[in-house]
């Protein structure tokens, strides 16, 4: 083809011919299936993001990578129990039923490994994930040797596959998806309770125990719900990356539930529509890899929690300090040890390289001494608690007290009384 | 089974599955009592883009760029996962889940677009490898033990395989003091002088190198059960720590052994005609070995100890 | 006022103190994120006495000492044992951490324990001989826990653990004790064995440093404090650095009134 046409023409084509691929794909136009597709990975996005947020802040992220590897014994067992029925093997709603059912005989070893065990929670997710993954994997091979043809992409159910995906298999998902997210909203008051605050949701009467469960039952559904779209093992991403994405953007635990659902959301329809767009764009990492650009934003940039903030927040207070602690040891005729603390003040222009103070030094040092001392009152001082906990060294006095209050201090730093100078 | 049958069809897949469980189950020792244990599954993940990688850079699946390849990307993820735990704030299995899952996308994507379709490369292999392959075609009995020209049709995997263990053995015995004071009671280790940051990256890199080396014949499920199941059971046989590993060491062999043995000859048995995965039949018999272990190990539950006085 | 006292040493100490004082810290600020934890810290350990390190909960006790052991890293400042820096003179420096920060389910048992104390000792591959398991059971026998040297840790009480810890400090024959809260949480028993432990290495000439809660038992056991809440309150002899209105300072609100007044009468 390059010999015919000059190269950057036959670029130039498929890129317009790509981009209206991803156009058309974003705006649900590239046929029934593919947008059943989108409408279950979005659906699926926003169930997983919201479900992994309440796992994420419970600590037991990694809950779910044991609970997906677990579903391979229960695909193959599924299989094998159609076929030997005389069956088709490939019904997928009897596939996934086994999935769950296999889901669960994993998070019930999970927790009775957990309970009555000395095993750490981290190594019985190991245990449950490589055991039950290697069953299935032992399954897998069985059934390819049950007869030929037959076994038809159950490797499918590893990463996942929409290409030539059945009418009838997309309309599962598609409504699978949407009774997981209402679930979900039924039950996210208790549910919000028992992750924030399992002590006071007791208190409540809220049965803790049994939301728990619940918990564990939509992280099934989610699971057995993707399986078919992401597969497996990237099944996980989806429960773990929106949350943590959208952890970065707020405090508050109403929010990072709502964000991590829309994280979810977004990328399960950018990554469908993509991956739609073209051949060899695989649907699971495309919606994974879209979820991390998410994160990767949110880590970079988020105001508050983000690196870049962080980082320039680190670098002001450490500076803050050096000046800080300079200023006393002028103030006390000390020296000074620390390189980074004389350059700062001499840049500052608040003492010479010698580490002799300037005027100005000498004025901010002196100033810096007072508030000490003004703090030490306000410390010892019972009327004063809730200013002295703001107390961290480098807080302006001015800041938490009136001018009047520091005029009374001043007095009593003047005064002999109680001040034994 | 005479020796003409075993020697060539067995003998090289069962040492190099043994091999290959007792490297990984040394260090998965000080990974599980580190509450580090899942760092094998995130290893064992990232290996695949790392293989990918290395066959688009050089177009060939050799060995050697295929294992620095993985053993690169191994090292990047825990890098990753330590960079966006510790900027993050985030708890290390999250942090873990999110870095594992998106190589591990990024190299099923690559794999797709690239034309891999000549070579042997895919997922599946680098999930449960070809054990059963391994076989050694130039012997004909237990003398070519002793036959120079036979041995040098050993396939490259046994003495590979010979030699991580031989390093994660070294390692295991020459740091063995650090690596316990640490794992114990990191705080004291620092004040006796040990760099415990350091020491921690070495183990992680030493399990590293264990799981490639491993999951190029046995797949990477086998890197992970290895890892956690044996020392797991082991820690419920006994209360010393040198004890604990000599268990996980036995545990791991008769998984090797009685997996490969069941995957094998069990379908036989049963009256099937074909062997099933031998790595999925280690990784399982592993997980049989830590229940046996949790349902009758002596030391199985907490030592319920009084927190006070 | 306890500014002026601070300086008065730090005139006296930095020039002097800082060659000979077993651990010398001078201009130390930890910050965990945005908050310092301890801020602009100046210690100068007196040889051969007993010190403990006051303050309220969350003032930065614990902090102090795990910087002064180089186990968290400050934000700035300097340590200096016996003068030089801290990476040289490990050797000297015995630690007891915090019993809570161990996982007692670790599979190790009693003696192994306290064997750990001669790491700088045995180095890498070293052969543990006779004589080594004869002074790690002297060190147990020191604060009796000679018979239990074949339990697993996760079978002892919490007052025989930091027992067996102390053990493990002994082993270590250093020159200054640094222990962090050795009496949380324990029997009276042990409180009485631990001390009279510590009392017999200050009689050895060896430096004693404590993390200490209990106000009522400072003036017992102690021959310094320091007085720490973020900041440096006082530091000295018990009779002069312990006092209300020290106590006042560092516990501001905290303390009650009538706690503070109690102690004063019991101070005399």
């Amino acid at each position: 083809m390059a010999g015919v046409w000059p190269r950057h023409r036959s670029i130039n084509w498929r890129g317009l011919w790509a981009r209206a691929m991803l156009w058309d794909a974003l705006l649900l136009q590239l046929g029934y299936n593919a947008t059943l597709v989108a409408i279950g990975a979005t659906l699926l996005g926003i169930a997983a993001g919201v479900t992994g947020t309440f796992l994420f802040l419970r600590k037991r992220a990694l809950v779910s990578d044991a609970v997906s590897h677990a579903t391979l014994p229960g695909v193959g067992l599924a299989f094998i129990l159609m076929v030997a029925l005389g069956g088709d093997g490939r019904n997928l709603i009897g596939l996934l039923a086994g999935s769950a059912l296999s889901a669960t005989a994993g998070l019930m070893c999970l927790s009775w490994l957990t309970r009555r065990t000395r095993l750490a929670e981290d190594a019985a997710i190991g245990a449950v994930l490589s055991v039950f993954f290697g069953f299935g994997i032992v399954l897998l091979t069985v059934i390819q040797t049950m007869g030929s043809g037959r076994q038809a992409g159950l490797e499918g159910f590893l990463l996942g596959s929409t290409a030539g995906m059945l009418f009838s298999d997309a309309m599962i998902i598609a409504i699978g998806g949407a009774l997981t997210l209402a679930v979900i909203l039924l039950l996210r008051r208790p549910m919000t309770l028992v992750a924030f605050d399992p002590e006071f949701a007791v208190s409540r009467g809220v049965p803790v125990h049994r939301v728990d469960l619940a918990m564990m039952g939509l992280v099934m559904a989610v699971t057995v719900v993707g399986l078919k779209i992401v597969g497996l093992i990237l099944i996980v991403a989806l429960l773990i990356i929106p949350p943590v994405a959208a952890r970065f953007w707020s405090e508050r635990s109403d929010r990072v539930v709502l964000l991590a659902g829309v994280f979810g959301g977004l990328s399960g329809y950018v990554g469908a529509a993509i991956s739609a767009s073209a051949p060899n764009l695989p649907t699971g990492p495309i919606i994974v890899l879209v979820g991390f650009a998410l994160f990767a934003v949110s880590l970079l940039l988020a105001p508050g929690r983000g690196v870049l903030a962080a980082v320039l927040r680190h670098m002001r207070f450490q500076r803050r300090v050096h000046l800080r602690q300079g200023l006393l040891a002028l103030a006390q005729g000390q020296p000074i040890y620390e390189r980074l603390t004389l350059r700062l003040l001499r840049r500052a222009g608040l003492a010479r390289a010698d580490g002799v103070a300037t005027d100005e030094g000498r004025a901010r040092a002196a100033k810096a001494l007072r508030d000490e001392r003004r703090w030490e009152i306000v410390r010892g001082d019972l009327a004063h608690e809730a200013a002295a906990a703001l107390y961290d060294g480098l807080r302006d006095i001015e800041t938490v007290l009136t001018r009047d209050q520091i005029a009374e201090i001043d007095r009593r730093i003047g005064g002999p009384k109680g001040v034994g100078a | 089974m005479t020796g003409a049958e075993f020697v060539p069809l067995s003998l090289t897949p069962l040492l190099i599955g043994i091999f290959a469980a007792v490297a990984c189950a040394l260090p998965g020792n000080f990974l599980v009592l580190r509450r580090q244990a899942l760092i094998g599954d995130a290893i064992s993940h990232v290996v695949l883009p790392g293989i990918v990688v290395a066959f688009l850079i050089t177009g060939t699946i050799a060995t050697l760029p295929m294992m620095l390849g993985a053993a690169g990307a191994a090292i990047l993820a825990v890098i990753l996962i330590e960079a966006i735990r510790r900027l993050g704030r985030i708890e290390p299995g999250a942090a873990m889940g999110v870095v594992f899952t998106t190589m591990f996308a990024a190299g099923v994507l690559l794999l797709e677009q690239s034309d891999t379709s000549s070579v042997h490369l895919d997922v599946e292999h680098a999930l449960y490898g070809n054990l059963e392959s391994l076989i050694w075609l130039d012997a004909t009995g237990w003398a070519s033990l002793l036959d120079p020209q036979a041995l040098g049709g050993l396939p490259p995997e046994l003495p590979r395989m010979a030699v991580t263990l031989l390093a994660v053995l070294l390692f295991t015995l020459v740091l063995w003091r650090p690596l316990k004071l640490s794992t114990f009671d990191e705080g004291f280790a620092r004040t006796m002088g040990i760099h415990t940051p350091a020491l921690g990256l070495a183990l992680v890199i030493v399990a590293a190198v264990a799981a490639v080396a491993a999951f190029d014949a046995v797949g990477s499920i086998i890197v992970i059960a290895m890892f956690i199941c044996p020392p797991a059971a082991a820690r419920m046989m006994t209360d010393r720590l040198e004890t604990q590993v000599g268990w996980s060491v036995l545990f791991a062999v008769i998984a090797a052994v009685s997996g490969y043995v069941l995957a094998g000859y069990g379908p036989l048995w049963l009256g099937a005609r074909d062997a099933v995965s031998a790595a999925g039949m280690i990784a399982t018999m592993s997980g049989v070995i830590l229940a046996l272990a949790a349902l009758f190990g002596p030391c199985r539950s907490r030592t319920g100890a009084p927190q006070q006085g | 006022m306890t500014l002026e006292l601070a300086t008065a040493q730090g005139q006296t100490l930095t020039d002097s103190g800082i060659e000979t004082s077993p651990l010398a810290i001078r201009g130390l600020t930890v910050s965990y994120g945005q908050k310092p934890a301890v801020f602009s810290v100046d210690m100068t350990v007196q040889p051969g006495a007993m010190t403990a390190i006051i303050g309220p909960n969350g003032a930065g006790k614990s902090t102090l000492l795990k910087a002064a052991l180089g186990i968290v890293k400050p934000l700035s400042g300097q340590v200096q044992v016996f003068g030089q820096p801290l990476e040289q003179q490990r050797a000297r420096i015995a630690y007891v951490p915090q019993r809570a920060s161990i996982d007692w389910d670790f599979p190790t048992r009693v003696i192994d324990v306290v064997l750990m104390g001669l790491y700088r000792e045995l180095g890498l591959l070293r052969r543990i001989r006779g004589g080594h398991r004869k002074r790690a059971m002297e060190c147990l026998a020191r604060v009796g826990m000679q018979d239990f040297a074949k339990r697993q840790i996760g079978q002892l009480s919490g007052g025989q653990q930091q027992r067996v810890f102390l053990a493990r400090a002994l082993a270590q024959a250093a020159d200054i004790y640094l222990l962090d809260e050795p009496f949380a949480g324990v029997d009276a028993a042990t409180e009485k064995a631990i001390i009279s432990v510590l009392k017999s290495l200050r009689a050895e000439g060896k430096t004693v440093v404590v993390v200490h809660h209990d106000l009522a038992t400072v003036a017992d056991y102690f021959d310094n404090v320091f007085l720490i809440n973020t900041r440096k309150i006082a530091e000295g002899p018990v009779a002069e650095a312990f006092t209300a209105d020290t106590l006042q300072a560092a516990y501001g609100g905290r303390l009650a009134t009538a706690q503070v007044d109690q102690l004063a009468r019991a101070l005399g």
